[in-house]
């Protein structure tokens, strides 16, 4: 009991707490959608090509939150306009198209971020550092979620529809092009908020993972969404503080290792899409096809 | 039972890229009706469809339903999709899905009530769907899955169903039991669209058929549109779709 009380006696740690638990929800919650709609390469994408903006933000603004937040979707909106006029503009699809842009910009960031004046360590972007989370983090956190969840629950129906099928949504009037960059746009909130805290190489990981995991486990689309969500934020909390106790554990990765091992769990012991169900599945078929072979019932096709 | 409600199709034409794949169609069905779409691969069955659920656009021709024009999406028409396009792994379950037809009535907000509730309970009855309901979408057969949709699209309170190919890829028993399905929507009053490819089976699963070959060749009662004539017409010119410039149509 002493290591809790401890870990909640720094402010720092509090605030790192707090932080994580809201970014692991929002994350979550969001995954659900990234999953169904097949977007988490095009996340990815998006993830690394805020570098260049997160190092121009800092060229211009210092190490203020506010700027950071501003270059970071700056960068991720164009790279995601870009690949879309390249995909329309040229025969390359979507998927290509994206590949190059944002390795592009990742590369410009790295560059940038070399040759910055103040000496910013390039790692504490590329893999985040949850414990020096300020109080405008914070905010912009708060921020992320207030606008992301709800306005998600907002559309949730022709969400839904989106999500199941594209062509019969649109035959029913869905705007199902206007709805897709609703998701990017949400993607890039929620992947600012979790910049400062996972880092863009591993934010993909907790955007995808947690509501990845509960898709293992359940047939219920609201199950799924809101199950993401509590095990976002459970599993962030959890690698908080895994990383407190192993000081040279970064926190990002703390959080991302907790979340790939309930996932592993999931899919190895899931009662019905777990490797083990799968298997005493099977099992059951074929010894129910031997008893009506045995009966002489097998069945005419 | 008479049924007024009718779809009316006037000089109809659809192209791709200025390629035209329906050429001026025009024809007329109404609701009780089961209607066979029949012509050669390219004939511009799926297109006609498609154009009717408001997902493709027309270059001239209006559809009137029930005196209105159709302009865009209604949830007077269903689309039922090709079995291939659905993600079968989606976390629903038949229940799940059937439920989606009401939002369409319900728009984005307005709250899922009893009303909405009864509905979705007598689509799942008239599918006898009732001891599969609470499966996943995926652990269903074929045509199990097939009548799901077809739920969905009463729930929505559809009129009109457009179908494309559903016969595909069934057994014998399912095959006879979507007829028997399609039979009961028709004395519900529906109107049936169903492209369809098997011409042997035309006359026992349509009362109605519309022949085409990017133009109309036929429409009317199977009796009388559906000829040796008619059907040598339809599937042994050339398809009109205009200079070929390679596309798929």
């Amino acid at each position: 009991m002493h290591f809790f009380s401890d870990l909640w006696s720094h402010e720092f740690m509090r605030r790192a707490l707090a932080g994580g638990a809201l970014i692991g929800f929002t994350n979550g919650f969001l995954g659900t959608f990234i999953i169904l709609r097949r977007m988490s390469l095009m996340a990815d994408a998006l993830s690394h090509s805020m570098l260049p903006g997160l190092a121009i933000g800092l060229v211009l603004f210092g190490l203020s939150p506010g700027g950071l937040f501003l270059g970071g979707i700056i960068a991720a909106f164009l790279v995601a306009i870009g690949a879309m006029l390249l995909a329309r503009a040229s025969r390359l699809k979507e998927d290509a198209s994206l590949a190059i842009l944002y390795t592009v910009a990742f590369s410009v960031g790295v560059v940038l971020l070399q040759y910055l004046p103040t000496s910013v360590d390039l790692k504490h972007y590329l893999f985040g550092n949850i414990l020096g989370l300020g109080d405008a983090d914070l905010w912009i956190a708060y921020g992320v979620a207030l606008v992301v969840v709800p306005g998600l629950l907002l559309l949730i129906r022709p969400l839904m529809l989106t999500l199941f099928d594209p062509t019969v949504a649109r035959s029913q009037g869905v705007k199902v092009n206007a709805l897709h960059l609703v998701l990017i746009v949400a993607s890039v909130l929620t992947m600012i908020s979790s910049a400062q805290a996972v880092g863009v190489i591993l934010m993909l990981g907790l955007l995808v993972t947690p509501a990845a995991t509960l898709y293992m486990l359940t047939d219920d689309f609201g199950k799924m969404l809101w199950g993401g969500a509590a095990l976002g934020s459970v599993g962030s909390v959890a690698g908080l503080v895994i990383s407190y106790r192993f000081d040279r554990v970064p926190s990002g990765a703390a959080i991302v290792l907790v979340l790939g091992a309930v996932f592993l769990l999931a899919w190895i012991f899931g009662p019905r899409y777990g490797l083990v169900g799968q298997y005493r599945k099977r099992r059951h078929f074929h010894e129910e096809s031997l008893s009506r072979w045995e009966h002489g019932e097998e069945h005419k096709h | 039972m008479k049924h007024n409600h009718s779809l009316k199709i006037a000089d109809l034409t659809v192209s791709y890229q200025r390629i035209p794949a329906l050429h001026h169609i025009g024809f007329d069905v109404h609701c009780g009706q089961c209607v066979g779409l029949l012509g050669p691969n390219g004939a511009g069955k799926t297109t006609l469809l498609k154009t009717l659920a408001g997902l493709i656009g027309r270059e001239t021709g209006t559809i009137h339903f029930h005196g209105r024009e159709v302009r865009g999406a209604t949830p007077d028409i269903a689309y039922l999709p090709q079995r291939g396009q659905i993600d079968w792994d989606f976390p629903t379950t038949v229940r799940g899905l059937v439920e989606m037809g009401r939002y369409l009535r319900l728009g984005w907000w307005r709250k899922y009530g009893a009303a909405d509730a009864s509905a979705v309970d007598s689509a799942i009855a008239a599918m006898s769907l009732e001891p599969l309901q609470d499966r996943q979408i995926n652990a269903l057969s074929g045509g199990q899955q097939q009548r799901a949709f077809i739920a969905r699209a009463l729930a929505q309170e559809a009129h009109v169903l457009l179908l494309d190919e559903p016969f595909t890829g069934l057994d014998k028993p399912n095959q006879d039991t979507l007829r028997a399905t399609f039979r009961s929507l028709r004395e519900k009053g529906k109107l049936l669209l169903v492209s369809h490819h098997d011409l042997a089976s035309v006359p026992a699963i349509f009362d109605q058929v519309v022949l085409l070959n990017g133009e109309l060749i036929s429409a009317g009662p199977t009796a009388k549109a559906f000829t040796e004539e008619n059907i040598q017409r339809a599937y042994s010119t050339r398809v009109f779709a205009g200079v070929d410039h390679g596309h798929a149509i």
